[in-house]
Order: C-alpha cells, then structure tokens, then sequence
C-alpha cells in the first residue's frame, strides 16, 4: 500500500523564485521589456553585414602587433601612464582616508557623517571619463588633468569601501584600546587601523591597477599617457601599434594583478 | 610583540627591530618613487593653466546655471538608449561568462592544464580593455549607433562577470557535488544539481551589480559614437552649450542613483 502512495512522486528542483505569481509576471515583464528593447535599437543590419569583412580585415590589420616602429612613442605614454597611477592612486587614498573615517557611520558624529556621504556620491556618480573632460579644460591638457580625475575617482571607490569597513568591524576591540585611556588619534591608530589594514591594502592595489587601465582612457581626452597615443594610433589607421598597445595594456594588467595577490598574502 | 630595555624600564614596541626596519625601508623607497613620479609629471604640466584653474572653474559654473529645463524632453530616447545598451550589454556578457567562468574554475574545468590558461587571458584581456576603448574599436567596425555600444558593454564585462563567478565556483562546498555525484548522476547532472545551486544567489548578485556598473559606462559611450546619452553631451559639449551640459550631467546623476537603488533591492531580495 504505502509503496504504491510513495512510487509516483517525482522530486522537482525548488524555483528561485517562490511565489509563481512572482515569478511568473517577472517573466512576462522581463520578455516584454527585452521585445521593446530590441524593437527600438535602430540598427543599421546592412552595415552590419558590411561591417563583418570590414572587422576581419580590422582584426587582420592587428596581426603581427608592431611593437618596433613606435615603440618609443609606446614606452613614453606606458611610462607616463605608470607615473599618473602612482601618484593618483597615492594622493587618492591618502584623502579618502580622512573622508572614509567621516563617512563611518558608527564614528563620525551625523554632519561630518552627511557630508562625506555626500562627497563619495558626488566623486563615484560621474565617469572618470566625464571628470577628465572638465579637469581638462580646468587645467590644461597633460598627465595633471589625469592625475586629478584619477584621483578624484580613486575618492569615491576607496572612501567609500573604507568606510564600510570600518562600520562592519569589531567594536570590542576599538573599546578595549579606549579604556586604556587612548586618545582620539591613539584610538584610531590602535584600536581601528589594525582591523581595516590588511583588507584596505589588498584594495589600495586593486584600485592601483584600475588606476592603470583607466589611465589609458583619459588620454583620449587629453588627460595624458598611454591612452593619447592608442587615440592616435587609431587616428593614424595604424591598427598593429594599436595592437602592441593594447598587448603591453593586458600585460602590466597582469603582472600588477599577479604581484597585488602575492602581496595581499605575505601582508595578511 | 617587543619589548626594549630602557635604562631600568621595559618599553612596549609594535614590532621587532627587524621588522621595523623593513617597515621604515619600505616607506622610504614608496615616498622615494612617489617624488620621483611627481618630478616627472609636473615637468610636463603648464602650471600657469592650472593657477588659472579656479578663476576657469567659476566662469563655467556661471555659464552652467540655470539648467536648460527644456531640452529635457529631447533626453528622453538617449536615456532609453542608454538603459538598452547596458541591459542588453549585460546579458550578451552573461552568455558568454557562464561558460568561460566554468572553464576557468579549477573544480570545473575540463582541463587545468589546456582550458584553463584560455579562459583566464579571455578574462584579463575583457578586464584590461576599457569600454571606451572597446566601443572605440567597435564604431570602427560595425559603425557608429547602439549596437556598437551593447557589444563594447558586453565584451568589457565578460571578464568582471566570469571572475567573479568562477571565483564563487572555486568556492562551493565540494561534499554537496560528491553526494550528487554518488547518486550515479552524470558530469551534466552534477553541474545542475550540484554546482548550480549553490553559485546561483552568487551569480544573480554579480549580474545585478554589473548591471549597474553598465548604467554608469554607457553614459559616455556616445563620446565616440557608440550611443546612449553621452551624444548629445558630446553634442552640447562641443558647441559649448553649457545650460545643456549641466541638465545632461544632472540627469546622469539621477538615472544613476536609481539603478543603483534598483540594484540594491534587487541584491537584497536575492542574498
């Protein structure tokens, strides 16, 4: 008997979504969003198709990268780039540190609270594309406009992680420190520092490295290093610098990605 | 934990003197090269531009304001435009980041020796192209328009997406895929049963937030023609239309926050 009751069930996998209502009229909007979406993207197909043989010879135009012929043009822009990370990423961090500290709800008192908060948004709502336009007609063109917006960006994207950090660490040991008399500064050295440090370090080199790649963006508004001369490169048609470029690009991606991970593990 | 005799009394030190040594050095050699790369930039700034810099700053802030109110009814399609090259953008990334995320993933993948190293330079080399720069080479190829902007979305976050994810792969927990696997399942069975289960609240989150960073990039894709709202920014831009600029900036502010806002429920409904 109970071997007959048991014999038809099937197990089905639970849907990620509970209620069916839900799920279901997340399904239609969703469809029905995507059947707009593409039904108004004006695309030109003609082109398109043009564009197939157009991209083959675009990408044959890549092969062999050419690193020889304007390579010293490529060592300055990479240098200049490397220059504009260092200091941005140095000079962002050094003033998010104060402004992340603000921005920690469960240590700043609520003015200085507000105030950072809004500072961060400020600084993360814009591109860092957008930002080098305007500090590009501020100062000029040349690596200072890209030092400055890179290291307005580096603000927004450090403070603000910092400052979550610090509202999620331990608070017994930020009292421990302070009931041994510690002043304000002593406290936050002792008792907050130590917390937030090995994980701050390991995104100090992360955004060290975003820094990198999106030093080769600002360029292509004048905001200096490498991204001036892939701009030109592509100007020019000269499609194998532009190719050699973008290799040495991925390359010193990797080997800031590989060396922040080796480091992140002998500070941690 | 040190200590160091002075004259009579013992004196708390944070670290050996070894170590403090190596933690001096360390920071002589980083303010070192941060002099060094300061010297070599500002050898190539014109500092009279930028003394000149505040008094620029408050004459673009008075040729900013007010807002040009009316031209907010042009900004509807650029906005729409905008919110398309992002969503579709994402998707096209998340087709094919699941796979490569698979293959990267060292339980998964079918050869750590072969796949691997593939899946992992796909990665980096999606990460360490901006989408500018994508959107740059793609207007080349297929012209300028939306398209070009959703494919340079897309091939910019299939590196973030499939990190993230194969990350969460590598991390599961490995007893839930043996019990599947000891049920006689077979390799795709263990993947849906076993795997997917436990990356899918990882995944929607990584998708979302993606999602989000989207919004943010494809505003300023129409800067080299790729579509979205930064076109007509260009536009005003270069006709120094500054009434135009400031709304155009402050409707970016405000579809960005509420994408971020959206994302945010979104996670939270999720995890």
């Amino acid at each position: 008997m109970t071997d007959l009751a048991i014999a038809p069930r099937r197990w089905k996998r639970p849907p990620l979504i509970r209620s069916a209502w839900l799920r279901w009229s997340l399904g239609l909007g969703v469809a029905l969003y995507l059947a707009l979406a593409f039904g108004t993207t004006e695309v030109n197909w003609t082109r398109v198709w043009e564009g197939l043989p157009r991209g083959a010879r675009f990408f044959a135009a890549f092969f062999p990268p050419d690193f020889v012929s304007r390579w010293s043009e490529i060592a300055d822009g990479i240098v200049e780039s490397l220059w504009m990370t260092v200091i941005s990423t140095v000079i962002g961090i050094a003033l998010s540190v104060p402004v992340g500290i603000g921005a920690a709800k469960n240590i700043a008192p609520a003015p200085i609270y507000y105030f950072c908060r809004a500072v961060l948004a400020v600084s993360r709502s814009f591109q860092e594309i957008i930002l080098a336009i305007f500090f590009v007609k501020l100062f000029g063109f040349g690596p200072f406009a890209g030092v400055v917006t890179l290291s307005v960006a580096t603000i927004g994207f450090y403070g603000k992680l910092l400052a979550e950090d610090i509202e999620d660490m331990d608070p017994a040991q930020a009292e421990a420190v302070r009931a041994t008399g510690a002043g304000w500064l002593q406290w936050i050295n002792y008792g907050v520092q130590p917390q937030v440090m090995p994980r701050m370090i390991g995104l100090g080199l992360y955004r060290f490295d975003i820094n990198f790649r999106e030093s080769a963006v600002v360029g292509i508004v004048g905001g200096g290093g490498i991204g001036a001369t892939l701009n030109t490169a592509f100007d020019r048609y000269e499609y194998d610098s532009a190719a050699a470029i973008l290799l040495v690009i991925i390359a010193i991606v990797m080997v800031v990605e590989y060396s922040s991970g080796y480091l992140r593990r002998w500070v941690q | 934990m040190a200590t160091a005799l002075r004259g009579q009394t013992k004196v708390w030190h944070r670290r050996e003197r070894g170590a403090q040594f190596a933690a001096w050095l360390a920071w002589l050699v980083g303010v070192a090269i941060f002099v060094y790369c300061w010297r070599e930039v500002s050898d190539k700034t014109i500092w009279e531009f930028v003394t000149d810099a505040p008094t620029q700053a408050a004459d673009l802030a008075v040729r900013m304001v007010p807002p040009d109110w009316a031209f907010i009814l042009k900004l509807g399609r650029p906005i729409w435009e905008t919110i398309n090259i992002a969503t579709l953008g994402t998707l096209m990334s998340i087709v094919v980041a699941v796979p490569v995320a698979y293959c990267a993933a060292r339980n998964t993948t079918p050869s750590v020796a072969l796949v691997r190293p593939v899946a992992l330079f796909v990665i980096v080399a999606s990460r360490s192209i901006n989408s500018l720069i994508w959107a740059l080479m793609l207007v080349t190829i297929i012209g300028p328009g939306v398209l070009a902007g959703i494919f340079a979305i897309g091939l910019r976050s299939i590196g973030f997406v499939a990190k993230l994810l194969y990350e969460a792969i590598e991390e599961i927990d490995e007893g839930q895929v043996e019990a599947v696997r000891a049920t006689g399942a077979s390799g795709a069975q263990v993947t849906t049963y076993g795997v997917v289960p436990q990356v899918m609240p990882a995944f929607a989150g990584i998708s979302v937030f993606r999602w989000d960073i989207n919004i943010r990039e494809s505003t300023v894709l129409g800067l080299v023609g790729a579509g979205g709202i930064g076109l007509p920014l260009n536009a005003a831009i270069t006709t120094l239309s500054w009434t135009q600029v400031s709304l155009i900036l402050l409707v970016i502010i405000a579809t960005v926050i509420v994408s971020e806002w959206v994302s945010a429920k979104v996670r939270h409904a999720i995890i």
